[in-house]
């Protein structure tokens, strides 16, 4: 082993030097030989019957290679990773702006968007609905016809008696919190190319899941999955964002790939990603909680709705993360929570970083603060008399004994940073206009996949004559330095150098599969099945070493990457030397390992069991200053402390808070995607605003607070998604502070904040 | 629609390129010259993946019309490194973890390049100011900016 443990050392990333050089090829910097370009064609409503499609004039445009409608593929099958609800290309009608109706593909761009416009599609519009509400209705047209009601799924949490928790209450508050449509907007565009060898299909593109993508491609094409081979380009980013969406673009590419015995290219357009794409639910949220005259919480009753869009797509397990999360991290006796996900006519919804947290904790930290202002106690003061501590029992009936709950830890940090105690006494007003205040959020979060399904991960080392090991695993480095961290885990644990670990291509036959990329669980599920794998490989190496040195393997120890006899130093050999001589013996070096996480069960019924097998804890606080003339707020300082078990890499950690923490704010305080009946106006970055270098905070404060929990490697838990989950809440409560009026509704932007109201054209 | 003979020098080096002129100079980097460190993420000139610089200027690639580049110096994130040596940036960007997908990068950096080539002492709003122009998913900045610090403190040497 090295001197010095691997494990909590800021390395640099392994795959630096090619991202800062511009070397790095994404999917649409990939030169095919005799690629032709794939375009489809999107519905011109929401909701419409597609009567027939005259596809001749397209046909017979020079260039066009072929012209595909659901009609010339009657072997295509519906697909959903919960409900197959969702087509390729739509058979009998459109139920949303991004539904496809026909494929083209052509040797030049030019010549596939003319083509487009040669397509004579016949319509009949059908009544549309665009809000739960809307859809719930009575008389509302179904969208699915096997679909009653309009319904995807329905969550509940039935914990205690409500009424009794009521009738126990000094003061009883109730509000209703709204949050917006988000797009992910990951910088990079979805890009997929499909090539035929024979009949064997190859997929390669900005695919966050290729095994995922692979089972998705084959059931949709009524292929089998050995016949199909996923690669995973490297990817701009896609926090959640591409999974369905790169499904249907891939089995897209492929059919075109099939019809005309070319390489096929699919790519979007920035207007067509925020036409097509899932993006973030839109919640409403109807809150209503008792307390004591003291501060004691004593039951919380919630009703969410949520648009799932057109599509089930994930809605279900964002929703039962919602479920499980939505009464906060307090111990509350009495619960009652139910959420339904409700098909519409608008884009569907589905996996967005956070996954159905950031919206129910926007709501439920504004309720502690609004409910603090009613008992006239700090809002810190509530928080301390109601949060989760070790051996308390969650909404969904968890008694968290198993590892420490460092809620009060992060919370303290947090507040101690940003001087919290001294400024919510400050007065607000610092100038004619301008007011400042303080506010914080807090949040418990389930760590990976949870009651949602099976969890496991599986990964594979091999040593290599040149001594370097090559590392396959079926997850992925979305951005955030995964391969960095399980590079460090292989390094630390074999006793070579970072630059030592080659990754294999995330490619589904060489790889295998380690579950989706999802739910921050790739360093702690990865990370395990890396760590076994690596000792495992060490053993096997004593073993082969045993027989070239004709020692008995008790005798032999591994030190500093070599293994020598504890008897005679004289007796070294190399893990190069061994894998050598086993080359010559016909044999290789390579081990696998697996982990599987530990049970977690769940009660439909009553939503009541062990929802997560950890968690992990976080705070941030955000000092703010709102211009009242002009309704802008600045985030002077954001302090943000989470307790992840571990770090294994502090610097790709902090780069994880930074990250989420901009995203946040975008979510607080600028981002939302204007849907008028259907249609995305906001269609590009011009009218979808990210925050820029000027909107972040002027300073942030990453405190990271270890705890290491003995699921985890080295201790190591998540990060990606609770750094996400709590900044808009924070900023909100801040908010209100600071103008002591409440926005109950995200984003809290420029309008809002001098109108008190959204302002929307219709 | 006729071609036009288009001139311009790409890192250092003189090339010609046949173009019809509706062309973007960023389909001619990515397209005719494989330059594709050079990316697209919006077409429109609002994310800046795009920037490279043109007569030392930063400018949106995605905007630039063929004809428009007649004759300019371009420098994109492959011209950075010299005779295998990272450029400071690119090695204060390694070294400062500011970047993680690395989609934004190369844009990024040369927006840093044309920021420290006007003012080799940036202050952090200045630099905010800089970069304004480049959006980034990922990081959040602030490893960006501590990057940029680090690097106009080599370019100071």
């Amino acid at each position: 082993m090295p001197k010095s443990s691997l494990i909590g050392q800021s390395l640099l990333r392994v795959d630096g030097l090619e991202k800062v050089t511009g070397q790095t090829r994404f999917a649409a910097d990939l030169k095919v030989p005799g690629l032709i370009h794939g375009r489809m064609l999107f519905s011109r409503f929401p909701h419409a019957r597609i009567l027939g499609i005259d596809c001749a004039q397209a046909q017979a445009l020079p260039g066009v290679h072929a012209v595909l409608t659901a009609a010339d593929l009657p072997n295509l099958r519906p697909f959903g990773i919960v409900f197959a609800d969702q087509e390729v290309i739509v058979s009998q009608k459109a139920r949303y702006l991004g539904d496809v109706v026909a494929l083209v593909a052509a040797e030049s761009p030019e010549a596939a968007e003319e083509a487009l416009s040669l397509i004579e599609v016949q319509y009949q519009p059908l009544p549309a609905v665009f809000s739960p509400q809307e859809a719930l209705a009575d008389s509302a047209p179904l969208i699915h016809a096997e679909r009653p009601n309009n319904i995807v799924n329905h969550h509940k949490v039935r914990k205690g008696d409500v009424s009794l928790g009521f009738a126990q209450a000094d003061m009883i508050l109730e509000r209703e919190y709204r949050t917006q449509w988000v797009e992910h907007a990951y910088l990079e565009l979805e890009a997929v190319t499909a090539v035929f060898h024979h009949d064997q299909l190859e997929l390669f593109g900005s695919i966050q899941n290729p095994f995922s993508t692979q089972s998705m491609v084959a059931s949709a094409l009524g292929l089998p999955s050995e016949q199909i081979r996923v690669r995973q380009t490297p990817l701009g980013g896609s926090f959640g964002g591409k999974d369905e969406v790169m499904y249907l673009m891939a089995a897209r590419a492929a059919l075109l790939a099939k019809a005309t015995q070319r390489p096929v290219r699919m790519q979007h357009s920035r207007e067509e990603s925020f036409r097509e794409s899932y993006k973030r639910h839109p919640y409403q949220m109807r809150y209503k909680v008792g307390a004591t005259r003291e501060g004691l919480l004593t039951a919380m009753e919630i009703a969410i709705l949520a648009d799932a869009g057109a599509y089930a797509a994930s809605s279900t397990f964002v929703t039962w993360r919602s479920v499980v999360h939505a009464a906060g991290p307090y111990r509350v006796e009495h619960v009652k929570t139910d959420i339904t996900a409700v098909y519409t006519n608008n884009i569907y919804t589905g996996a967005m970083r956070g996954f159905g947290t950031p919206q129910v904790i926007f709501a439920v930290e504004s309720l502690m603060d609004e409910l603090a202002q009613e008992l006239k106690l700090r809002p810190d003061e509530l928080r301390r008399r109601n949060l989760l501590t070790t051996g308390t029992v969650t909404a969904t009936g968890q008694c968290l004994n198993d590892h420490p709950v460092s809620l009060r830890d992060v919370m303290d940090r947090a507040l101690q940073s940003i001087d919290y105690a001294q400024k919510i006494n400050e007065p607000a007003q610092t100038g004619t206009t301008k007011r400042r205040g303080i506010g914080f959020a807090i949040s418990h979060r389930g760590c990976s996949l949870g009651a949602e399904g099976v969890d496991r991960a599986e990964a594979r080392l091999r040593w290599q004559p040149d001594g370097t090991v090559l590392l396959s695993i079926g997850l992925s480095d979305n951005g955030a330095g995964l391969n960095t961290v399980l590079s460090q885990i292989v390094a630390q644990e074999l006793g070579i150098g970072t630059e030592q670990v080659r990754m294999d291509e995330p490619d589904t036959t060489l790889v295998p599969d380690a579950g989706s990329t999802v739910a921050s669980r790739g360093t702690l599920m990865g990370g395990n099945a890396v760590r076994e794998a690596a000792i495992h490989l060490r053993e096997m190496l004593l073993v082969s070493a045993s027989q070239l040195l004709s020692l008995p393997a008790e005798q032999l120890s591994f030190v500093e990457g070599r293994v020598c006899s504890n008897l005679d130093p004289s007796q070294v050999v190399s893990p190069a030397e061994v894998v050598d001589w086993l080359a010559s013996c016909g044999k290789s070096l390579e081990a696998t390992g697996s982990y599987e996480a530990p049970t977690v069960d769940w009660q439909e019924e009553t939503g009541q069991g062990r929802a997560y097998f950890t968690y992990v804890y976080g705070c941030q606080a955000a000092e703010v200053e709102v211009d009242l003339s002009t309704g802008q707020v600045r985030v002077l300082h954001l302090v943000a402390a989470h307790e992840l078990g571990r770090a294994i890499n502090p610097a790709t950690a902090k780069g994880q808070i930074y990250g989420g923490v901009a995203m946040g704010l975008g979510y607080g305080l600028l981002e939302e995607l204007d849907l008028h009946q259907g249609q995305a106006r906001s269609d590009n970055l011009d009218r979808y605003l990210l925050p820029t270098t000027c909107d972040v905070p002027q300073v942030v404060t990453p405190i990271l607070i270890e705890n290491p929990d003995p699921a985890g490697p080295y201790g190591a838990k998540s990060l990606g998604e609770p750094t996400n989950e709590l900044t808009a809440a924070a900023i909100a409560n801040a908010i209100s502070q600071a103008t002591g009026f409440r926005l109950r509704e995200l984003p809290c932007d420029l309008i809002k904040i001098v109108l008190l109201r959204t302002l929307k054209p219709d | 629609m006729d071609k036009i003979r288009l001139h311009l020098t790409v890192n250092e080096t003189t090339v010609e390129v046949e173009t019809t002129p509706n062309r973007r100079l960023l389909d001619i980097l990515r397209d005719d010259l494989d330059l594709t460190g050079t990316k697209e993420g919006c077409g429109i000139g609002e994310c800046g993946a795009c920037t490279v610089l043109m007569d030392g200027k930063a400018v949106n690639a995605c905007l630039v019309i063929a004809p428009q580049a007649e004759g300019k110096e371009i420098l994109t994130v492959e011209g950075l490194a010299r005779d295998g040596k990272l450029h400071p940036l690119q090695q204060a960007f390694l070294e400062n973890f500011a970047f993680q997908c690395g989609f934004c990068t190369p844009g990024m950096l040369l927006a840093a390049k044309a920021l420290l080539d006007r003012n080799s002492n940036p202050s952090r709003d200045q630099i905010r100011e800089g970069l304004a122009g480049v959006l980034c998913r990922c990081t959040g900045y602030i490893q960006i900016f501590e990057a940029v610090e680090a690097a106009a403190k080599e370019w100071q040497k």
